[in-house]
């Protein structure tokens, strides 16, 4: 075995193959660019090496950089991660060069699977079923719809020099080839100066189902059960399971069975991944094989018990597999969340700058139950723009699919993360889906559920109660300390009431909380109660509570005359005041937010280069009005629709924050 | 006797009644509350004991005499927040437009000196239409009489005006001579001469709301400490308020009981400080990270952000936080965030609140017209308002600390107790690039040597330990623990006395 590796890659996955690096007894030493220097695979590692400034052109892709860390370290072997430079094939070769081992599959395998076009053709070649489709030239309609009848409804009918939708149709007849045909020539010679056109079949329904395969050098494919991706923003996995809730077992079976016939076919030797496309009469098609650990490993560790990084090691040490096609089960359900710097209120715009606070839930594992958190930040660690947004992959297994997006939900509730926006509430929202929970997903789920962005959650009644009880018989233990104070007028102190309104999301409740030495009962106007307990006292910024026995786990903040809470999504804000309070606070003027349709506000924190139009300008909807440095990048900010301009509040030089008007428009 | 009793509650009633149900409803439709309900929402429930329910004007001038309402337009009493002793005024719109007479300054006069002898905050709510112009000259002297109090009581107890409706004219005084001074958005104003005098003086035209709402008053004048939403919030953030400040100046801070371990860690703080000396990064961070729960009371909060003033707890005790900012203007001192500052240290000095300081100061903000609006005796103000403050005072440097900036943020050399530092702090007497222009002007030209002096500079000053040789930092800190170690230091200090020479006041550069 080897005694020290080195691995080529940063963030999350540098740590994940560390941790299992240091299991076997491998030293590992860690690289870094600049903006590294303070980074968790840094200091996990045995030895780190410096390579270059922070982007990663500079740094961790560049081939000579890393050969000469290895040089430096005397690693005998490389595990590269995903990204960067795990699918170079001139990188392996550099390695082979330099003798040292990649702990990945053979140059070729990559090579061969690298390319679209080629991948396909073996792929067929190795009886992996394909999109059926023509790649040939098409001369007139007539063709068209003889091939459309060949390959079957529906087809899509695609400029060959295509692109963003246009020169795209869909037909689901003969007519409607003919007529797709036409428009889509004519579209693409206009748009693309070629109207070549191909046909090849529509997937409809399209989930993203994947094939977990596990090869060694001796001949011996594995398949590990496949992965289910379908849950995509524009092509970013976003969650992923394993099983999936889709597939039966002589699907799985044959999937299985095609990946590792493609897998021996290219002399596949490592873990790898092959993607499919599977429609909604599981008739699957492959997409393109990937020649390197995958994100989403870890719902395929969780449900197989195998650890990937482990078998990549012993694989690429020539060890044979230890295990074999019969020793692969399904044991449960895994689901992982993948954490983003993105913040889904603006759109999923990047977020960049310091965590103030992240305090992932604490892992565990349970015959009943495992929280597994793969991260490469720490609390006071910085999300910087040079690499990928993701902060963490947050994974729950449970015996049963309920059970586990259960754990997910409570593990999302206890996640703390704050200094930077994130999509920890439209994860949250994704777990409630009604879609999602029932299984019932194709890659469109985002796009069709939230057409217009993600504007929170709200939530139900019961579940509102159950906040609202939480709230108030928190507020009574905060308003008790209060009364504490030092200075106190004697025999004339406070006696905090036992009677408080509860309003939240529009809604109120007037309750009576009893407290008792283990906690309090909340009784409701129309005579419910609800129990609850739980630890919390004033500061805790998570409130671990049951309601009634069911754990509600809550992100507290405090706002004048009640908690800002944040749960499933969710971001509330809860008044608790005494009946009196809430009486008096009738009176009071809703304010509405001011009317943003009108303005230009400040999509991020940054610094005006710019302003391009003048008060009393009209300007036309897509025409530039200034441009924003933010992340040392020029943003131009466009005109929505057609307006004029009344008034301009930033000047070039003015730094802004998010949210600051800019202009505004008549 | 029933009946006796009977019209004793009627007269209740009556006065109750205000200004009746229909200027009442007026005001609610306002969003604003009556003078009593107001009063509710500041006190505990049921703690208020009002005085001179029943007084009422003595002027026979233009029908004055047929008018006559219980009150006078201002409730007086008094009741507790928390179960400690506050006296309250609070000016009725409903009653003749709350306007000041001499009876109605009276009543304020009134618990003014009770408050002052019992050693308990007022609190004023001030909703009046100015003075009652057909009392003519009596209403002025009530407004004299009631200014005279603010002043005798300034530094004695803690004063806290909450504006609540207009406010113009001479009454702006009275607020204006007070410890803080709230208002609630979009529906007060305070101004000496309103809209339609500026209109006749001056042709410009403004409204009410630009010329002297909150908006206004926190972020250009300054004239007032905070904003609130709506009266409900602004009640419920002044409640908040008083349990940070002592009851009188004989009295010790307020101590309550606390959820948070003294000796917590934050790890996260050792990466506070970028490794880029011109990064900036937010210094609010540090002050909830240190203070109990995470609770921090902030003061003219979007006033100078160049510097933050607040109020927080350690170990459940009051503990006023002064602290350089360096997300704007890179947390330079400048005329604006002097005097904010100074006037902050010195409320907290007058009443015995410990000052705990947290620096990255470069220095001050050069230029015209900070010279020429007078940075020299501003500045001085707040080295001034240390240097004479006695209360405990510790000082944690994170990273600049540079020229007569560092002195003046209660440095070793005026009387600071625990003057901390981390490691990444430089204390100098400027940036290296600066110093070392200076000190090898002969090599300008040449930028491979001012590079290396720079360096040299850097490497001898950069750093907290030139300072701690000479006991100017009594100990460099780590980040992490910061909290632990500022709570200790304070905890020292509880029987900390310390004195000025006698004098009759001192003479601070106003």
């Amino acid at each position: 075995m080897f005694d020290k590796i080195l691995i080529a890659n940063r963030g999350e996955i540098a740590c994940r193959v560390i941790k299992t690096a240091r299991k076997m007894g491998i030293k590992t030493v860690a690289i870094y660019s600049d903006a590294d220097r303070n980074a968790l695979h840094v200091e996990m590692a045995d030895e780190a090496v410096h390579i270059g400034p922070p982007p990663a052109n500079q740094s961790y892709i560049v081939i000579d950089k890393v050969m000469e860390a290895i040089k430096a370290t005397g690693a005998q072997a490389v595990h590269p991660g995903y990204g960067f430079l795990s699918e170079n094939p001139k990188f392996a070769q550099s390695l082979a060069a330099a003798n040292v081992t990649f702990i990945g599959p053979p140059v070729g395998a990559i090579e061969s699977m690298g390319d679209k076009i080629t991948s396909k053709k073996i792929a067929q070649e190795a009886g992996v079923s394909t999109v059926p489709g023509y790649m040939g030239l098409i001369e007139d309609a007539d063709e068209a719809v003889k091939i459309s009848q060949q390959i079957g409804y529906p087809v899509m009918i695609k400029a060959s020099a295509g692109g963003g939708g246009k020169g795209m149709r869909i037909a689901w007849s003969d007519e409607e080839a003919r007529e797709g045909f036409q428009s889509s020539k004519n579209e693409a010679a206009n748009s693309f100066g070629d109207d070549r056109i191909f046909i090849e079949k529509f997937v409809t329904q399209p989930r993203h189902i994947e094939i977990q395969v596990l090869a060694d050098a001796h001949g011996n494919c594995i398949y590990l059960n496949e992965r289910e991706c379908s849950i995509q923003r524009r092509n970013q996995k976003v969650v992923e399971e394993a099983p999936s809730p889709f597939l039966d077992e002589s699907t799985r079976k044959a999937m299985g069975e095609q990946s590792c016939a493609l897998a021996k076919a290219v002399g596949y030797a490592s873990a790898g991944t092959v993607e499919f496309i599977v429609d909604g009469d599981r008739n699957f098609y492959f997409l393109e094989m990937n020649t390197r650990l995958q994100v989403e490993h870890p719902v395929t560790e969780l449900i197989t018990g195998v650890d990937l990084v482990e078998q990549m090691i012993r694989v690429a040490n020539g060890e044979p597999l230890s295990i074999t096609q019969d020793d692969v089960k399904i044991n449960g359900w895994a689901i992982e969340n993948r954490l983003y710097a993105e913040d889904p209120y603006r759109n999923f715009l990047p977020s960049i700058g310091r965590l103030t606070r992240y305090r992932p839930p604490a892992e565990e594992a349970t015959e009943t139950a495992v929280v597994r958190n793969d991260t490469g930040v720490f609390e006071g660690g910085e999300i910087s723009m040079y690499y990928d947004p993701m902060i963490a992959k947050l994974c729950t297994w449970a015996p049963t699919r309920a059970d586990a997006i259960e754990e997910m939900r409570i593990a999302l509730d206890r996640f703390e993360l704050e200094g930077i926006g994130h999509n920890l509430p439209f994860l949250a929202a994704v777990m409630d889906h009604p879609k999602f929970t029932s299984g019932d997903i194709t890659t469109a789920f985002i796009a069709e559920e939230y057409p217009d962005g993600f504007q929170g959650v709200e939530l139900n009644e019961a579940e509102l109660r159950r906040i609202a009880a939480s709230a108030a018989a928190m507020n009574r233990v905060a308003e008790i300390r209060r009364t504490k104070i030092s200075g106190r007028m004697d025999n004339h102190e406070r006696r905090v009431g036992d009677n408080w309104v509860v309003s939240l999301q529009g809604e109120k409740f007037a309750v009576s909380v009893a407290a008792d030495a283990n906690g309090s009962t909340v009784t409701f106007e129309d005579g419910a109660s609800l129990r609850v307990e739980g630890d919390w006292t004033p500061g805790m910024m998570l409130a671990d509570m049951t309601v009634d026995g069911a754990p509600l786990v809550m992100k507290v903040g405090k706002i004048t005359g009640g908690f800002r809470i944040r749960n499933r999504g969710a971001d509330l804000k809860v008044h608790v005041r005494s009946p009196r309070q809430s009486e008096l606070a009738l009176h009071m003027i809703e304010k509405l937010p001011p009317d943003t349709s009108k303005m230009l506000l400040c999509p991020m924190p940054g610094l005006i280069v710019k302003v391009d139009v003048e008060v009393g300008q009209e300007v036309q909807e897509g025409q530039a009005l200034c441009t924003v440095e933010a992340m040392k990048m020029e943003n131009i900010l466009r005109a929505e629709r057609k307006g004029v301009v009344s008034k301009i509040n930033a000047a070039a030089g003015d730094s802004l924050a998010v949210d600051d008007i800019i202009m505004e428009f008549e | 006797m029933k009946d006796i009793l009977q019209e004793l509650e009627d007269r209740r009633g009556m006065a109750r009644l205000g200004g009746g149900q229909k200027r009442i409803d007026a005001q609610h439709s306002k969003g604003k509350l009556t003078a009593r309900e107001r009063i509710e929402l500041l006190l505990d429930e049921g703690s208020f004991e009002e005085f001179d329910m029943f007084v009422a004007h003595r002027c026979t001038d233009f029908g004055m005499e047929n008018q006559r309402p219980a009150g006078d337009g201002v409730v007086t009493g008094w009741g507790t927040i928390n179960g400690r002793m506050v006296y309250v005024f609070s000016q009725d719109f409903t009653v003749l437009g709350g306007s000041v007479s001499a009876t109605h300054a009276q009543k304020i006069c009134k618990i003014m000196d009770m408050a002052v002898e019992n050693g308990a905050p007022v609190i004023g709510l001030n909703d009046s239409g100015g003075a009652r112009i057909q009392e003519g000259v009596d209403s002025l002297a009530g407004y004299g009489e009631v200014f005279k109090r603010n002043i005798q009581a300034s530094g004695v107890v803690p004063q806290i005006s909450v504006i609540m409706g207009p406010c113009a004219g001479g009454a702006v005084y009275s607020p204006a001579m007070t410890d803080f001074i709230f208002m609630v958005k979009d529906s007060s104003y305070m101004f000496v001469t309103g809209p339609d005098v500026v209109k006749t003086v001056t042709n410009e035209v403004v409204t009410a709301e630009e010329l002297g709402g909150a908006s206004t008053h926190t972020k250009k004048s300054s004239v007032a400490d905070g904003a609130f939403e709506n009266e409900v919030e602004a009640l419920s953030e002044v409640r908040r308020l008083v349990d940070f400040l002592p009851l009188n100046n004989r009295d010790k801070a307020p101590v309550r009981p606390f959820f948070d371990e003294p000796g917590r860690v934050e790890a996260s703080l050792d990466t506070l400080v970028p490794d880029n000396p011109n990064t900036p990064y937010d210094m609010k961070e540090l002050i909830t990270k240190l203070a109990d729960e995470g609770d921090f009371y902030e003061i003219q909060e979007e006033f100078a952000k160049n510097i933050i003033t607040g109020f927080v707890r350690l170990e459940g005790q009051t503990v006023g936080v002064v602290a350089n900012q360096p997300m704007v203007l890179a947390g330079c001192l400048d005329i604006d965030s002097a005097r904010k500052a100074a006037r902050f240290v010195r409320f907290c000095d007058a009443f015995e609140i410990p000052l705990l300081t947290l620096i990255d100061v470069p220095g001050f903000l050069p230029g015209k017209s900070q010279e020429y609006d007078g940075i020299i005796k501003h500045g001085a103000k707040l080295l001034f308002a240390y240097g004479e403050a006695t209360v405990p005072k510790v000082t944690v440097i994170t990273r600049k600390a540079y020229g007569g900036a560092y002195v003046v943020m209660s440095s070793k050399h005026l009387r600071g107790d625990f003057n901390y530092a981390w490691p990444t702090a430089e204390i100098a007497v400027m940036g290296a690039k600066g110093a070392t222009e200076i000190i090898h002007r002969a090599d300008l030209g040449d930028s491979d040597k001012i590079a290396q002096h720079t360096a040299d500079y850097e490497d001898r000053f950069a750093n907290p330990f030139v300072a701690a040789e000479r006991g100017f930092v009594d100990e460099v800190i780590q980040p992490r623990s910061t909290r632990k170690r500022v709570a200790r230091a304070f905890a020292s200090l509880r029987n900390k006395k310390a004195q000025n020479p006698w004098k009759k006041h001192d003479n601070i550069p106003l």
